[in-house]
């Protein structure tokens, strides 16, 4: 178990390494990061100060060095946090990121919330009434919503609830009513996956021997159910839950932009098409991180509850 | 000799994992299949609209989707102008006709999408079968590097991969597919692992065949089943994604009509003009919906076992 747990930890490491490196080389597919940097009026002795500046006339590896490790007095390197300074709000990038982080972070977690709350039950009818009406129902509405662009749900949501209803607010961060409708577009294709996943193990489960012990011993169909398939079922579900969080951390950004809703999404789209790059970069690692730090914990918890994982 | 050896091993592995054999007797079957379910009629009709569409638009757009006019911006579905012309879905605020740009939109969905599915499925089919013939440290690199495609917030990365180089054809489609061909490698790479035990390989070794040939010629049609039903269960979400990016503004850049362009220019104007943005939508997801329900006869049709693949 404890090797289990540092080589994913190890893994986990070079993967973020990775991402580091796609990061920096980034603002380098062009050849000519001041270029891309730079506002398009910059004069040719402009940008010949910037280089210098930067250090992009330095040999790449070099420059990959100092955006790790950090180089002189300004830059202390990536490797402690210091992604340079945001060019539209002189502000640190990385402090900026930060400060959006909790508001993508509630939306996610709302949007997981709302999916398990429509996704278990419905799973769990369309596998326990298979081939009703009530399974058909279902599985229409799982390949309507894995067809749906979320987007275009979250605008027509606006529509209906608070353009034409007037229930709900069309954007914003303030009170419980402004997450419903963002969380119901960002939860979508998690819903349809769930819903689909929860039914096919049930009905996988309710196959096996134990179950039809538990009925042979004259156990009524609701406790087979629920104390037996239900608890051996979940498994496979927790792990899609976990991997489904993960990436709703860094999917939502559509949805982030249709409601303006203040996260990390949001911010580095502006950023991006402000070509505020350092914001763009700092926003990726974390994001990024994030997504490994949840995966590396699920892979941890999968292992611990599933006694069956051999830790290859 | 050789020839005549690959037939006879594939008949054998058909047999053993029951996927549907070649020829015209499958074919027919498959067909007959077709037309026993609903659901993939309706996929077909949905994607056989769109495909006429987007071959010839300019015999089905009723108006030029070019053509603006501020004399009648913002106009319902139905109106009727002073030529007489009908914008049957109303016009947008440039006054332009939204069915005639809704026609001429399916052409960038399209071959973005299928492009997109091209160059991921070969990049992604080539990774996994080295990955899963060769194992070891190859595939111990090939599984990082997937690992790390799959960390990084795959719209923010291409968006500004888009806007670091152009937003042309030709760079969308790359920075799509820097993330969509981990499927088929994760795939293929399973496929070739349980292939490559099999006794048609190691006689095709036994008989001196190289690695290139057994790759090639024994690995390589034995997967590629899977690929295409891959393939097509991810069009759909190809389409999606390219609506997405025009929907963020790192499309191809206007006056092009894109779905996604035109939903990002509805959303301005849902309390006042809802048609802009609806009717875009709903053709995205039919199209969307079509190329699903296809996938998943083609699936069933091809490749049985991947039932879970989907999800």
């Amino acid at each position: 178990m404890r090797a289990y747990i540092t080589r994913s930890l190890l893994q986990s490491l070079i993967v973020v390494n990775g991402v580091l490196l796609i990061v920096f080389l980034m603002l380098h597919l062009t050849g000519d990061p001041a270029g891309v940097l730079m506002p398009v009026d910059a004069t040719q002795e402009d940008l010949a100060r910037f280089r210098k500046d930067m250090g992009f006339d330095r040999p790449l590896h070099v420059q990959y060095g100092h955006f790790l490790f950090g180089h002189g007095e300004k830059n202390r390197g990536v490797l402690r946090g210091d992604f340079g300074f945001s060019y539209r709000h002189e502000v640190p990038a990385m402090g900026l990121v930060v400060e959006h982080i909790p508001a993508t972070v509630y939306l996610a977690l709302i949007s997981l919330i709302i999916a398990l709350a429509i996704a278990i039950p419905a799973g769990i009818l369309s596998a326990v009434f298979r081939n009703t009406w009530i399974d058909h129902l279902s599985s229409v509405a799982s390949m309507f919503g894995q067809s749906l662009p979320n987007f275009w749900m979250g605008l027509m949501l606006i529509v209906v609830f608070s353009v034409y209803l007037r229930w709900l607010p069309t954007s914003g961060y303030e009170g419980p009513q402004h997450v419903i409708l963002p969380a119901l577009t960002a939860g979508l294709y998690a819903t349809a996956r769930i819903m689909r996943m929860m039914r096919s193990t049930l009905l996988e489960v309710m196959g096996l021997d134990f179950v039809r012990t538990a009925r042979a011993k004259g156990l009524g169909e609701a406790s087979v159910i629920v104390r037996h398939a239900l608890k051996n079922a979940s498994i496979p579900v927790v792990t899609l839950v976990g991997l489904e969080l993960g990436l709703l951390l860094s999917g939502t950004v559509v949805t982030e932009v249709v409601f303006a809703w203040p996260g990390v999404g949001f911010l580095t789209v502006d950023a991006i098409i402000n070509q505020d790059y350092p914001v763009v970069q700092a926003a990726v690692t974390l994001l990024a991180i994030m997504f490994i730090g949840v995966n590396l914990t699920v892979d941890v918890l999968y292992a611990w509850l599933d006694p069956r994982i051999s830790y290859r | 000799m050789a020839v005549e050896r690959t037939i006879v091993a594939q008949r054998t592995f058909d047999q053993v994992e029951g996927v549907a054999p070649e020829g015209p007797s499958g074919l027919t079957r498959a067909l007959r299949k077709l037309l026993h379910r609903p659901p993939a009629i309706f996929g077909l009709v949905c994607v056989a609209i769109v495909v006429i569409w987007a071959a010839t638009p300019g015999l089905f757009a009723p108006l030029d989707p070019l053509d603006q006019s501020l004399e009648r911006y913002l106009k319902p579905p139905g109106y009727e102008d002073a030529q007489g012309r009908t914008y049957w879905l109303g016009t947008d605020r440039q006054g332009r006709d939204i069915l005639s740009r809704i026609i001429w939109g399916s052409r960038i969905s399209l071959i973005v999408g299928i492009a997109t599915v091209l160059v991921s499925g070969l990049v992604g089919v080539t990774l996994g079968l080295l990955a899963g013939f060769f194992g070891g440290k190859l595939d111990a690199v090939i599984s990082r590097i997937v690992d790390t495609a799959l960390a990084i917030p795959f719209i923010l990365l291409a968006m500004a991969l888009i806007a670091i180089l152009g937003a042309s054809l030709q760079n969308i489609v790359l920075a799509i597919a820097l993330r969509t061909w981990i499927v088929y490698a994760r795939v293929v790479r399973g496929e070739v692992l349980a292939l490559k035990e099999h006794d048609f390989v190691m006689g095709a070794r036994a008989m001196g065949c190289g690695t290139l040939r057994i790759l090639v010629i024994y690995l390589l049609p034995n997967v590629l089943s899977s690929a295409i039903v891959v393939a097509t269960l991810y069009l759909g979400r190809m389409i999606i994604i390219e609506a997405s990016l025009s929907f963020l503004g790192v499309g191809v850049p206007p006056p092009t009509p894109t779905w996604g362009g035109m939903l990002s220019d509805g959303r301005a104007f849902l309390d006042t003009a809802w048609w802009i943005a609806f009717f875009p939508g709903v053709v995205l997801m039919l199209t969307v919906l079509g190329v699903n329900l296809l996938g998943d006869w083609l699936r069933d049709v091809l490749d049985p076992r991947m039932k879970r693949l989907a999800e």
